[in-house]
């Protein structure tokens, strides 16, 4: 404790050029092991940025100047799946320079969820999206757009929109679940085969604005607009248990995210910062604060980059903690 | 006559004679030998009744002679120093008392230095250390007190305390380390502890006898002030011997009752300092309190109210002593009662010190933790009502730590006294001093029944719950998981988080118009609290703009209330108000000077008045001003994270400019020029100053200086003697200085010790800011009239910061007047 602590960090590099906030970001592996960052704005465009020449690549234009609100990619091809506000899934095909779109789903809510995929198989994907009616998730089966099942509350839960998901299948487990963040600030989980709710906790008074599943400790973390973040644990795969809250200074998480080998944990905060906190025992490490405006999303790299997407148009790259 | 008697008094004489003109050395041996017979001790002993007779009527007489004869060449009449060894033995073996009286007599009546009065001092030194004081004291426990008996024990006991004294006295340099008082006042306490063994033991074996002369040595030394070296002995060897032995707890009881009224007080004090805690105290004095009144007097008013010396530790032994017994629980009840009214008498509050106050607080607590909720019950109201009237006249006090004082004692009593009711709670900051009167609430074990479980330690208040937020405050969720693995996470250095604040709304207004429209007419709160917050960086940026509407934004500032629960609305507004102050002196400082006497504010408003004329004063007069103000531009909100990354930054960058430039010119001259500038003060000064004294002795309705707002008159000195120090190297001194001392003149005999603290430190600044010349020239009556009362306060003031605000006056007078000597002696 006698080391001082050291000043706040800066970004590595900042991305400039997508010339609208930017609400989506996703990390990918480019041509030749260069890595990519995919980046979706609130025009409707989707840059793909070289992080070695740190400049876009490509502006993939789908979305009819919609916002892009998720961005996933597929191994194979290498494809890669957007999510729209103009209630389009598209699926690109990215394979040997190309930027088409080979594949769309209709989708039937107009809401800020954000999709979530699950690659059970080589050629076989389940995306989960909001369903259509105010409270509904669908669970779809790519590339067939077969619905596989129609997650809807009870009749009397009125737990409001779904807001977030994360799809997820245990190792031990055959059967994929859903974790679904509501409106009301609830986290329900779904058993997707047989449509029921296994389990629900109220984690926070306000709508959940993103979660983050760890399964190998199965535990995750949900930031909502409130001043909290909150801790909760899948006990046996089974039942949701809150197992701590955590303050914040400012109201507002828009997204969370745990780096791929669980050490670290950012969220994307309203008050224009990102935090990041010690996974394992929620110890705050850092706040950056570069952007000024609303950030939007958060991700991380599997190398351990964090980049952070703001309502100023600016992308920002950081280097923290750099994995061992 | 008695032929026995006869008989003796004949070979005594024959001996004595035989002693002082014989130069044969085996004729003295054989007449000492025979004169030792009387001694007892060897194997031809003499007729008890011829002993007793020697040892009553001659023993002296042949001690006095042997004295006489001491001499080098005397002592070498036989070799190998068997002669001293004979002659030693009548002084170590005969009867104590005479042999201590001759001993003292002869040392005292020795020539110095000379070798008579060595050897009597190591002969001395020798009686000591062979423990024959025991014996000398040990004589007078059995004795039956007549009127010469009396004057020995008189005569002994003056020697034997007075021991150390005397013998430092005759020896000067040459005294033996025997006789210094820290190691002869400890030997005294054990020969003390024997003799008491010994009384002891003569009364198991069914024997009458006294200790009174042991309690007059006690005390005597006692008296003498050796309390620590005596009893420091005593006490703990009393504390075991006491213990579950009745006959020694009876003997030590008997001790102290027969000290002498006049030295009580002292042994009393002492035993209470060394008693370990109150039931040593209870074994050892009884129920003295009940027997004598002194003792009554010394151990319940005179260490309660007369004095405030004992540590708490000592306090709670003394009170935890009253509270043991049944017999001396009213003693405890009345002391309370005593206590609580001088704790809420107005005037005691007034005159007596902060030390004394706080101990008679404390005592007062120590009290009501040792009564039970019975006792308390049947006087509560009276308690109560004393209780209430301390904390009414504390709150008034404009001392910060007499309001504290009253604020934590009425909380801990109240809920003492008045368990069922509501707590009362007063916001205030803790110290040192309030976690102390904290502790002290707790109440103590149940008062009857033997409670050996040693003083209770009472649980500090404040330490456990902060600890369960320091250990469960952040990482709730993490720390039960079931983290077997070994990670290494716990090496992420946190980076620094200083910089993580609330987060500002985006409605700050940008012009000082806006500002003021917010301010006064918004509904919008956190357009408001953005204006607020905006204001001071605002009036810095544009003086032009401020200039036009100083006055309304001052009078807007002024009345301003804290609407919302912005954090630090006071700082904002006071800084605020002090930009706009600075911005447009002379016309904004004229109006809140003549606002400080108008009607309708409160004293919250009119001291707020007084910061800000003094801030203001303040930042004028700061050399360099312009050109900081100027450099550092308005820092805008959204700087504010990176407050604590610049410095360093900066100093890099300067570090490196420096070392790649070179500069043509001598080192010295090569730092920083210090900041000069005019003194801006100067020119507004007396609108800052005159406005405010105008009016002090003229009261309005709402605002009597002089009577009970005395709080801001306080103010208004310390402000007066701020404004006068930062008006130094200004033309308007002079009449200031003159108009200050005249208003400290009519001031000085104020109550109010805060007041007086102010009118003193306006006077230092007098002597500080006025020109020496000019204030021997323009003030000489009022500068002689100040030092005669500086020199009574020093002396007399009740409270301590104003002596030594007295005390540095006139070490500045005495200043001034040494620089002026040397101009005025040719």
């Amino acid at each position: 404790m006698a080391a001082p602590t050291p000043p706040p960090p800066d970004p590595q590099f900042v991305l400039r050029g997508a010339h609208s906030a930017v609400h989506a970001l996703h990390f990918c592996a480019g041509a030749e092991g260069h890595p990519l960052l995919l980046s979706g704005s609130l025009r409707g465009l989707v840059h793909i940025w070289s992080l070695q020449t740190r400049r876009p690549l490509a502006a993939l234009d789908g979305h009819g100047g919609q916002c892009v609100t998720w961005l996933h990619t597929l191994p194979r091809g290498p494809q890669l799946l957007s999510q729209g506000r103009d209630l389009q899934l598209c699926v690109w095909d990215l394979a040997e320079g190309r930027n088409a779109v080979v594949d769309a789903v209709r989708l039937e809510s107009m809401g800020f969820c954000r999709a979530s995929i699950l690659a059970d198989g080589p050629q076989r994907w389940m995306v989960a999206v909001p369903g259509r009616g105010n409270d509904e998730v669908q669970v779809l089966e790519l590339p067939s757009k077969t619905l596989v099942s129609c997650l809807k509350p009870e009749a009397g839960a009125r737990l409001g929109m779904p807001m977030c998901l994360q799809l997820w299948q245990a190792a031990s487990s055959s059967r994929p679940s859903l974790l679904a963040g509501y409106e009301d600030g609830s986290l329900a989980l779904w058993d997707v085969s047989t449509r029921k709710v296994c389990s629900r906790v109220a984690c926070h008074s306000e709508p959940v604005m993103g979660l983050a599943l760890d399964p190998w400790r199965a535990r995750g973390v949900s930031g909502s607009a409130e001043k909290a973040l909150a801790v909760w644990s899948l006990e046996g795969q089974q039942a949701l248990q809150v197992r701590g809250t955590h303050e914040l200074t400012n109201p507002g998480i828009a997204d969370v995210k745990i780096r791929p080998d669980s050490k670290i944990l950012a969220t994307a905060g309203w008050d224009h910062r990102v935090r990041v906190f010690q996974w394992r025992t929620m110890r705050p490490l850092a706040v950056l604060a570069f952007h000024s405006a609303t950030i939007h999303c958060v991700a991380f790299d599997t190398a351990g980059l964090l980049a952070a997407g703001s309502g100023d148009q600016r992308i920002s790259v950081w280097s923290l903690y750099p994995p061992t | 006559m008695d032929p026995v008697a006869a008989a003796v008094r004949l070979e005594v004489q024959e001996a004595v004679h035989i002693l002082s003109s014989s130069e044969d050395g085996g004729h003295i041996v054989s007449t000492l030998q025979s004169l030792r017979r009387y001694l007892g001790e060897t194997e031809t002993q003499a007729p008890p009744g011829e002993q007793e007779e020697f040892s009553r009527t001659h023993f002296s007489t042949v001690l006095r002679c042997l004295v006489g004869k001491l001499s080098p060449d005397w002592l070498d009449l036989l070799p190998d120093g068997q002669l001293e060894e004979l002659w030693a033995s009548f002084f170590l073996e005969g009867p104590a008392d005479q042999a201590f009286l001759v001993l003292m007599e002869s040392i005292e009546g020795a020539a110095s230095p000379s070798f008579r009065l060595m050897k009597m001092a190591r002969l001395l030194a020798r009686f000591l250390s062979a423990g024959r004081m025991a014996a000398v004291m040990e004589g007078q426990c059995g004795q039956q007190a007549g009127p010469a008996s009396r004057l020995l024990q008189e005569t002994l006991l003056t020697r034997v305390v007075g021991l150390p004294d005397r013998l430092g006295n005759r020896l000067q340099r040459e005294t033996l380390a025997a006789f210094f008082p820290q190691n002869y006042f400890p030997l005294l306490g054990q020969e003390v502890l024997r003799v008491l063994q010994a009384v002891v033991d003569s009364l198991r074996g069914g024997l009458d006898c006294s200790v009174s002369f042991l309690s007059q040595v006690l005390g005597k030394a006692c008296v003498h002030g050796r309390q620590k070296e005596v009893l420091g002995v005593l006490v703990p060897r009393l504390t075991v011997l006491t213990q579950g032995n009745c006959l020694w707890q009876r003997v030590c009881w008997r001790l102290v009752e027969c000290v002498p009224d006049r030295a009580m007080e002292a042994v009393l004090k002492g035993l209470v300092e060394a008693a370990p805690g109150p039931e040593v105290l209870s074994r050892l004095l009884g129920n003295l309190v009940t027997k004598s009144k002194k003792a009554q007097f010394v151990m319940t008013r005179k260490l309660l109210f007369l004095q405030y010396s004992c540590s708490t530790p000592v306090l709670q032994s003394l009170l935890g002593y009253l509270a043991m017994d049944s017999q001396r629980r009213p003693l405890l009840m009345q002391a309370l009662k005593e206590l609580l009214e001088t704790w809420g008498s107005s005037s005691a509050i007034r005159h007596a010190p902060l030390e004394q106050q706080c101990y008679v607080s404390k005592a007062a607590l120590i009290c009501l933790a040792h009564l039970g909720e019975a006792e308390l019950r049947a006087c509560r109201d009276e308690l109560l009502a004393s209780l209430m009237d301390g904390v009414k006249n504390r709150l008034d006090s404009s001392l910060p730590p007499v309001r504290r004082l009253g604020m934590t004692v009425a909380e801990v009593a109240s809920a003492r006294l008045h368990p069922e009711g509501p707590p009362l709670k007063f916001q205030y900051e803790e110290d040192e001093l309030t976690r102390e009167i904290l502790a002290l609430a707790a109440p103590w074990p149940a008062p009857d029944g033997p409670s050996e479980a040693g003083p209770p330690v009472a649980p500090v208040g404040g330490e456990s719950p902060d600890q369960e937020t320091v250990d469960g405050g952040g990482p709730q969720a993490g720390r039960e998981g079931s983290d077997s693995e070994l990670d290494s996470d716990d090496e992420l250095v946190p980076y620094d988080m200083s910089g993580d604040g609330e987060q500002r709304n985006s409605k700050t207004p940008a012009y000082v118009r806006d500002c003021l429209e917010a301010l006064t007419a918004s509904e919008d709160w956190e357009r408001w609290e953005a204006a607020l917050q905006a204001l001071e960086g605002l009036v810095l940026k544009s003086p032009a703009a401020t200039r036009e509407v100083s006055l309304e934004l001052a009078k807007v500032l002024l009345h301003l209330e804290e609407k919302t629960a912005v954090a630090g609305f006071e700082g904002l507004r006071q800084r605020a108000l002090v930009a706009v102050t600075v911005t447009d002196p002379a016309r904004v400082a004229e109006y809140l000077a003549m606002q400080f006497y108008a009607l309708n504010y409160s004293l919250r408003q009119r001291m707020d008045i007084l910061d800000v004329l003094a801030l203001a004063a303040q930042e004028l007069s700061r050399p360099g001003r312009l050109r900081r103000a100027t450099q550092q531009g308005s820092p805008g909100p959204g700087s504010q994270p990176s407050v604590a990354a610049v410095p360093a930054w900066q100093a890099v960058v300067e570090e490196r400019v420096r070392r790649k430039t070179r500069r043509f010119c001598k080192q010295g001259s090569a730092g920083r020029a210090a900041a000069t500038g005019p003194n801006e003060f100067n020119a507004v000064a007396g609108y800052f100053f005159f406005p405010l004294l105008q009016r002090f002795d003229r009261p309005v309705v709402t605002f009597d200086l002089l009577g009970d707002d005395q709080l801001v008159l306080g103010r208004l000195a310390h402000t007066l003697g701020a404004l006068m120090y930062l008006a130094v190297n200004t033309v308007v001194a002079v009449p200031m200085g003159k108009a200050l001392l005249e208003f400290v003149w009519a001031l000085r005999f104020h109550g109010d010790a805060y007041v007086r603290r102010g009118l003193l430190s306006a006077i230092s600044s007098v002597l500080l800011s006025v020109p020496a010349e000019r204030l021997l020239a323009d003030l000489p009556d009022e500068l002689l009239e100040a030092r005669s009362w500086l020199a009574d306060v020093a002396e007399q003031d009740a409270d301590e910061d104003c002596r030594l605000l007295a005390v540095k006056a006139l070490l500045l007078l005495e200043k001034l007047r040494d620089r002026l000597l040397p101009l005025s002696s040719p």
